[in-house]
């Protein structure tokens, strides 16, 4: 709704990053083509919590637990039962959608700075239940080899290659629905309710109902994240789902530019490629993740999204004086 | 005839804080009702028991023959109730169209729609012009509300209310904060209102007040102290003694 510049200028900034994002990982080389996958894949994640987080004005502290869902979903079903993709893609999402709507219930009963302790706890609970309940997740030790999936096709999604277009039409896929849910009535409301609560309420929104629809939408489309990252990976643990990816994720919303999509996707391509240059320092990485977030706060308050549109509306004026 | 709106005896105290005792009220349709009274003597939380937004702490209301005393506000405003606020609360980020396209979905069942674009729905565009021009904002459209003066916003939380086309409307100090032309202005397009409409004002302005309606409630300390025409309550010792000052 809240259309920021020439939408021509958008759709062929949109056109030449896919064009881009289609032609040129051939000619990358494979540590690149690495990072690109993980990026894509983290993107789904960061837009599905741009939904909440960005449009609804929901932080959320416990988005990693729908990433674990839909890869243990992978993990089990593939080892123990040599579930398809198809199949194990279902289960994923239906369990990821199925844990938000019981979250949504429980979460939404508070706001604020609540509402963000109970996801921690409830992100908590999953992260749990993936350390404790040994016989069905192996605890510590993970889940591992998940085979890469078969879809019956020509290339093989074993080489990285392929993978990487799997990943490219996931994140267009999910891209694609997010972007119709926002600008559609409903998303509508869900900018509403972020910039007035109350207002809704008595132009007559049922405000809890948008923002719990938001919520257990957003938890599929991670789950959906999450279906993709265990057969990327090739393995899951109950690291998938630690405290630290969550915060991952709400920088990458955070530093992207909130309610953009295109900028959270964004954050994640600047959260990979950061965090696998400083692995080497492992330990200070939730140092180095809060000296981001202070950047942000800083220097870009509304991301790096919104710093593009504060650029540009500069450069208009200027024009125009 | 039903009363649209109908007060017996509602009390809300926040803690220790009686902001209003057994206050008992009935409004008539088409009618138009001032609400004054000094600063703290609980005209707003009346109107947020009304509107669902707080609930009241005892006593029964009552909106358009159905018991509504404990409903939540947005079915409240399904039935045909609309308010605005005293201070100003309108979606600050977003244009004033866009602020009267939420107002206009509101009581729509397409704005649970997830699947098409808002752009794709000329029947709620075409209200959402309409309710801007009725407020003299029509060229205003694509200025966002932080752009927009004082006395626009208000403007503009006038459409917003406007929108749903309520049978009953709360207003909540309209010319809060205004300067006298824009408050004649106010005035001018509040009286241009659909009269079929019920319409129910907290004034401080006497003359706004005056010019808007006909007969006025005077609430003090939480209390009604006086509920009559303009001549009566103007007459009356007490109303002079608390309100107008005129001892
Ligand atoms: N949410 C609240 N919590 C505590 N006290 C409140 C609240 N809202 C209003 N009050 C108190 O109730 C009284 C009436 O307030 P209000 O209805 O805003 O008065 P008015 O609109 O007539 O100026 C005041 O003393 C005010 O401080
Ligand atoms: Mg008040």
């Amino acid at each position: 709704m809240a259309h920021v510049g020439a939408p021509w200028a958008q759709r062929l900034g949109l056109a030449l990053l896919l064009l881009a994002l289609l032609v040129t990982p051939p000619f990358l080389p494979p540590y690149l083509l690495t990072l690109l996958t993980q990026t894509l894949i983290y993107a789904i994640l960061a837009m599905s919590l741009d939904l909440t987080l960005g449009y609804t004005g929901l932080a959320s502290l416990g988005h990693a637990a729908y990433l674990g869902l839909g890869a243990y979903s992978v993990g089990i079903l593939a080892t123990r039962w040599g579930a398809g993709f198809w199949m194990a893609l279902l289960v994923g999402i239906a369990l990821a959608t199925a844990v938000a709507a019981v979250f949504g219930l429980v979460a939404l009963r508070a706001t604020g700075v609540y509402f963000l302790m109970i996801t921690l706890a409830l992100g908590m609970v999953v992260w749990g239940l993936a350390n404790r309940w040994v016989s069905l997740t192996r605890g510590d030790n993970g889940i591992s080899p998940v085979p890469r999936p078969v879809l019956g096709l020509p290339w093989s999604f074993g080489r990285a290659l392929p993978f990487y277009y799997l990943a490219l039409v996931g994140f267009v896929l999910a891209l694609v629905v997010l972007r119709v849910i926002v600008r559609s009535p409903f998303g509508a409301t869900l900018i509403g309710i972020r910039e007035s609560e109350s207002r809704m309420r008595t132009l007559g929104y049922h405000v809890w109902l948008h923002k719990y629809l938001a919520f257990v939408i957003s938890g599929a489309v991670g789950g959906f994240a999450g279906v993709l990252w265990a057969y990327y990976n090739g393995f899951v643990t109950p690291s998938d789902l630690d405290l630290s990816v969550s915060i991952e994720v709400l920088l990458m919303v955070a530093l992207g530019g909130r309610g953009t999509l295109l900028g959270p996707a964004l954050g994640a391509g600047v959260i990979v490629l950061l965090k696998n240059l400083v692995s080497v320092y492992t330990q200070r990485w939730l140092l180095i993740l809060g000296l981001v977030y202070v950047g942000t706060i800083r220097y870009a308050p509304e991301g790096i999204a919104g710093a593009l549109m504060q650029w540009r509306r500069w450069m208009q004026r200027a024009r125009a004086a | 005839m039903t009363p649209v709106l109908s007060l017996t005896r509602v009390s809300k105290s926040f803690g220790g804080l009686a902001a209003l005792s057994d206050v008992s009220l009935s409004v008539g349709p088409g009618e138009r009702r001032a609400i004054i009274g000094p600063n703290g003597a609980g005209k707003t939380t009346l109107f947020s028991l009304i509107s669902g937004e707080a609930l009241p702490s005892g006593g029964e209301i009552l909106l358009f023959g159905r018991d509504v005393t404990r409903l939540a506000p947005h079915r409240r405003a399904a039935l045909g109730l609309a308010r605005t606020y005293q201070i100003t609360n309108l979606f600050p980020r977003l244009t004033a169209f866009a602020n009267c396209v939420l107002a206009a979905q509101a009581l729509r069942p397409m704005k649970l729609h997830p699947h098409r674009d808002l752009r794709r729905y000329p029947e709620v565009l075409h209200r959402a012009g309409e309710v801007l021009a009725a407020v003299g904002l029509a060229g205003k459209a694509d200025a966002t509300v932080q752009d927009l003066s004082h006395g626009e916003q208000r403007q503009l939380e006038i459409a917003l209310a406007i929108a749903g086309t309520p049978r009953l409307l709360l207003l909540d100090e309209p010319t809060a904060g205004l300067s006298p032309a824009e408050s004649t202005t106010m005035t001018t397009l509040l009286k241009g209102l659909d009269p079929s409409i019920t319409l129910l004002v907290i004034e401080h302005d006497m003359d706004v007040a005056f010019a808007l309606t006909d007969r006025i409630t005077v609430l003090h300390y939480g209390k009604v102290v006086a509920d009559g025409l303009r001549h009566e309550v103007t007459a009356n010792p007490l109303v002079q003694e608390i309100y107008l000052g005129v001892a």
